[in-house]
């Protein structure tokens, strides 16, 4: 059985049946971390801000290190497009170095994280020391989680695409077109999370 | 993948009840169990929900036993259930108070909404837009099973030391974070069952925006339909807030922060050990931007099923079909922003609550514009009195009574007094009771010859009606009185030990036997639901005379596919008792009426 506009773009509303998923996945992404940040800012109001009982985030995280990961996730983003576009075109083994390549910044980004991680530990800083932290660990291990959940969906994607592609290329493309926009949108709460609890 | 190839082989008229394997060359389990045809899977659910809503009626009646003849013995049954429960067959508080959770929990979240939203959407709505199967039957199936898991996970929570969650099914903090085990598991499984139902309304949206068959624009689709992609929204946007409250509680609980969890904290006598600092109204803030669409989530669907049945059994055209699209669009819309509304006690302050009041204010007027056009829809109609019309002519002033009693609880000086009485409780059970569960039933009997090929009892049928309704006024209106009276809900005696309650005792015995009436009644829905499958009279494909697309195949449907060949829409959904016509309905998907 076939079902309607599972590859090609519905006449009225421009898109595939996939790409409307995502996006309506997306949205509810939006009111997801949405309400982590509301509960930084509610939690933040609460201690006074930094006049307060709020610590300035820069002086109990690792500023430099963030800032190289805010570097890698941005390029991941661009190899994945880079990706997208070389598949569009029917070139699979240039698709298939810059694939490879988001995927092996996605992990760079983790190691990174987990190097942040283990610093926060030797200080004795947990969850459960302040609620700065407990949101910090909150947001970003949820965020990590997205990042992973993408690498698992990306390194399935690397090994299936050649066969798929051979079988139905626009399928394929479709896929990786779905792939980018998870991964864009993961990429963009980043750049929201990286100044609000680093900076600010 | 997506099992090509077999849908159309498959000749006419067999789903698959009692018709195994003509020309299925897909194994029992597959075709059953994990099945990723829609209607399966909507049956699944549909089966699943039932047997969750017996189970919830269940633990009230436990309830309201003990409500009506306080640390009593119950006789026979109540030595059952354990001294850790129910010692010599008095119940404990601690039961009570999981018995009060799990009701709220597994009515809402593992009865209604999985029968309202996974049965009825899944079934219907690809039929009623003449789609083949929903957009991402894969996705589909894992839903459901998200669903199931989430479900046996909150059942096996009662058998847990310290058993299921007892903070109530709005798990306040701080009291759920100090709770024992069971709020843990009421925690994991309430993620399952978020996430089912966020792919699940990912999939009726795409599926109502993609699908639709030629012709069936926007402005053609039945209300039901509707009320479903309107439902699905909200589950969409709803939802997560609760689910990041729910992780937040979760690590609250497991990995000791204090997000909801406020500095000098004081319990049982000892100091709170936590960092504190936390905000224990945030997760009543998160919750309730979730719970309050909920409840749209709960009645939509029930007005899109009401609507249905009275077209059809009105024989004429919905009264201003637009009017209604509209009001569920703003209605949907207007429901993000009343949640605070169930906060106005909580000190957050007048001009919050004087904003909330005023949303609340708002959202009343669609809603009186949806019952205001299913009132003059009758209107000249020639009213067929069919067992599912007859739920649905009840829904109209149930739901009017649970509607219109919401809004002293939502005038905030109103509700200084009225807050966390029964009068509360009478207000959502008026609503989703008596209204929503009168509209499922009608979409039941109204659904059942399609999905059967059988109809059920009509005699049966009255028999269930009459004292389920008699039965739920008898149950839900004493509690308006008890309300007012300023008996507060949650009270493990019924107000017993309280001065201001003990005239309005009584009353707590009258509510308990309306509650054994309406239990008895629904022994005739189950013998009839089980009677009809084997004995129910045949019927041929469209025995309502209906107009929908539904219609349109089979009854049951084909196979995986639907409908013989596409079809394609040349009308709006309501075109009954068109002049110049052949017959009094003209179906959307005929050329010559």
């Amino acid at each position: 059985m076939l079902i309607p506009y599972d590859n090609e773009n519905h006449p009225v509303t421009g898109v595939y049946n996939a790409k409307l998923g995502i996006w309506l996945f997306l949205a509810s992404e939006v009111l997801f971390f949405g309400a982590f940040f509301s509960t930084y800012i509610l939690l933040r109001i609460g201690a006074g801000g930094v006049a307060g009982a709020w610590p300035l985030g820069a002086e109990l995280l690792n500023v430099p290190l963030a800032t190289i990961n805010t570097v890698i996730l941005i390029t991941s983003s661009l190899t994945m497009v880079m990706a997208w576009a070389s598949l569009k075109l029917g070139k699979v083994s240039k698709f298939q170095i810059y694939f490879a390549a988001t995927i092996l910044l996605a992990l760079a980004f983790l190691v990174i994280k987990g190097f942040e991680y283990g610093e926060e530990f030797s200080h004795d800083r947990y969850p459960s020391t302040s609620t700065f932290l407990a949101i910090y660990f909150t947001l970003t291990g949820v965020h990590g989680l997205h990042i992973l959940l993408g690498v698992a969906v990306n390194v399935y994607h690397l090994f299936s695409a050649k066969a798929l592609y051979q079988e139905n290329p626009e399928k394929m493309v479709n896929r990786i077109e779905v792939a980018g926009l998870y991964w864009h949108f993961v990429d963009l709460v980043w750049i929201f999370l990286f100044p609000v609890l680093y900076l600010l | 993948m997506h099992n090509n190839g077999h849908a159309n082989a498959e000749g006419h008229g067999h789903d698959g009840h009692g018709d195994h394997g003509h020309g299925a060359p897909e194994s029992f389990i597959r075709k059953y169990v994990f099945s990723v045809d829609h209607k399966v899977i909507g049956i699944q659910y549909g089966i699943t929900a039932l047997v969750f809503l017996f189970l919830g009626f269940c633990l009230i009646l436990l309830m309201r036993w003990q409500l009506a003849y306080p640390e009593q013995a119950l006789p026979v049954i109540g030595r059952l259930f354990g001294v850790t429960r129910m010692p010599e067959g008095v119940m404990l508080p601690e039961f009570y108070n999981q018995l009060g959770a799990m009701h709220g929990t597994i009515m809402v979240f593992l009865g209604v909404v999985p029968l309202a939203v996974g049965a009825f959407g899944n079934y219907l709505v690809p039929l009623q837009v003449g789609a083949p199967d929903m957009a991402f039957p894969k996705l589909n199936a894992a839903s459901y099973w998200l669903y199931f898991v989430g479900g046996v996970i909150m059942l096996i929570s009662f058998f847990i030391p310290g058993g299921a969650a007892k903070s109530g099914w709005t798990s306040y903090p701080p009291l759920a974070v100090i709770e024992t085990a069971g709020q843990t598991w009421w925690l994991l499984g309430m993620v399952f069952l978020i996430n089912s139902s966020l792919l699940g309304s990912v999939n009726i949206i795409t599926t109502i925006v993609q699908l639709r068959a030629p012709g069936l624009k926007f402005m053609r689709l039945p209300f039901f339909v509707w009320a479903q992609l309107v439902t699905s929204l909200l589950l969409l946007l709803a939802f997560p807030p609760l689910e990041v409250a729910g992780f937040m509680q979760l690590l609250d609980r497991v990995a000791g922060t204090s997000f909801f969890m406020p500095s000098g904290l004081v319990i049982s006598g000892e100091a709170y050990t936590g960092s504190g600092g936390g905000n224990a109204l945030l997760w009543q803030h998160l919750f309730w931007f979730l719970a309050h669409p909920e409840v749209y989530v709960l009645i939509l669907p029930a007005m899109g099923i009401v609507c249905e049945v009275l077209a059809n059994n009105s024989r004429k055209p919905l009264y201003g079909y637009k009017a209604l699209v509209y009001s569920v669009i703003f209605l949907g819309f207007m429901s993000f922003v009343v949640w605070a509304h169930h906060m106005f006690l909580t000190g957050m302050g007048t001009a919050i609550s004087t904003f909330f009041q005023l949303t609340t204010m708002i959202i009343s007027v669609p809603s009186i514009i949806i019952l205001t056009v299913m009132i003059l829809s009758l209107w000249g109609g020639s009213i067929r009195f069919t067992t599912p019309m007859l739920f649905a002519l009840a829904f109209i002033p149930m739901f009017g009574i649970g509607g219109l009693t919401g809004l002293p609880l939502g005038l905030s000086v109103a509700d200084i007094h009225l807050h966390d009485t029964y009068y509360v409780i009478g207000h959502f059970h008026f609503v989703v009771a008596p209204g929503t569960l009168l509209a499922l039933f009608a979409g039941i009997y109204y659904w059942y010859p399609k999905v059967t090929g059988r109809r059920m009892n009509d005699t049966l049928g009255r028999w269930h009606f009459w004292p389920s309704l008699v039965c739920m006024v008898g149950t839900f209106m004493p509690m308006f009185v008890l309300g007012m009276a300023g008996v507060s809900r949650r009270l493990y005696d019924g107000g017993a030990t309280y001065a201001h309650a003990q005239d309005y005792l009584w009353i707590n015995q009258l509510i308990t036997f309306s509650s054994w009436g309406l239990a008895l009644a629904q022994v005739f829905f189950i013998v009839n639901f089980f009677v009809s499958l084997k004995n129910g009279e045949k019927v041929e494909d469209n025995p309502w005379q209906g107009t929908t697309l539904e219609w349109a195949t089979t009854s049951p449907p084909l196979g995986h596919g639907n409908f013989e060949a596409p079809v394609t829409v040349y009308r709006g959904p309501y075109e009954y008792s068109v002049p110049r016509a052949k017959r009094d309905f003209s179906p959307q998907h005929l050329k010559r009426i």
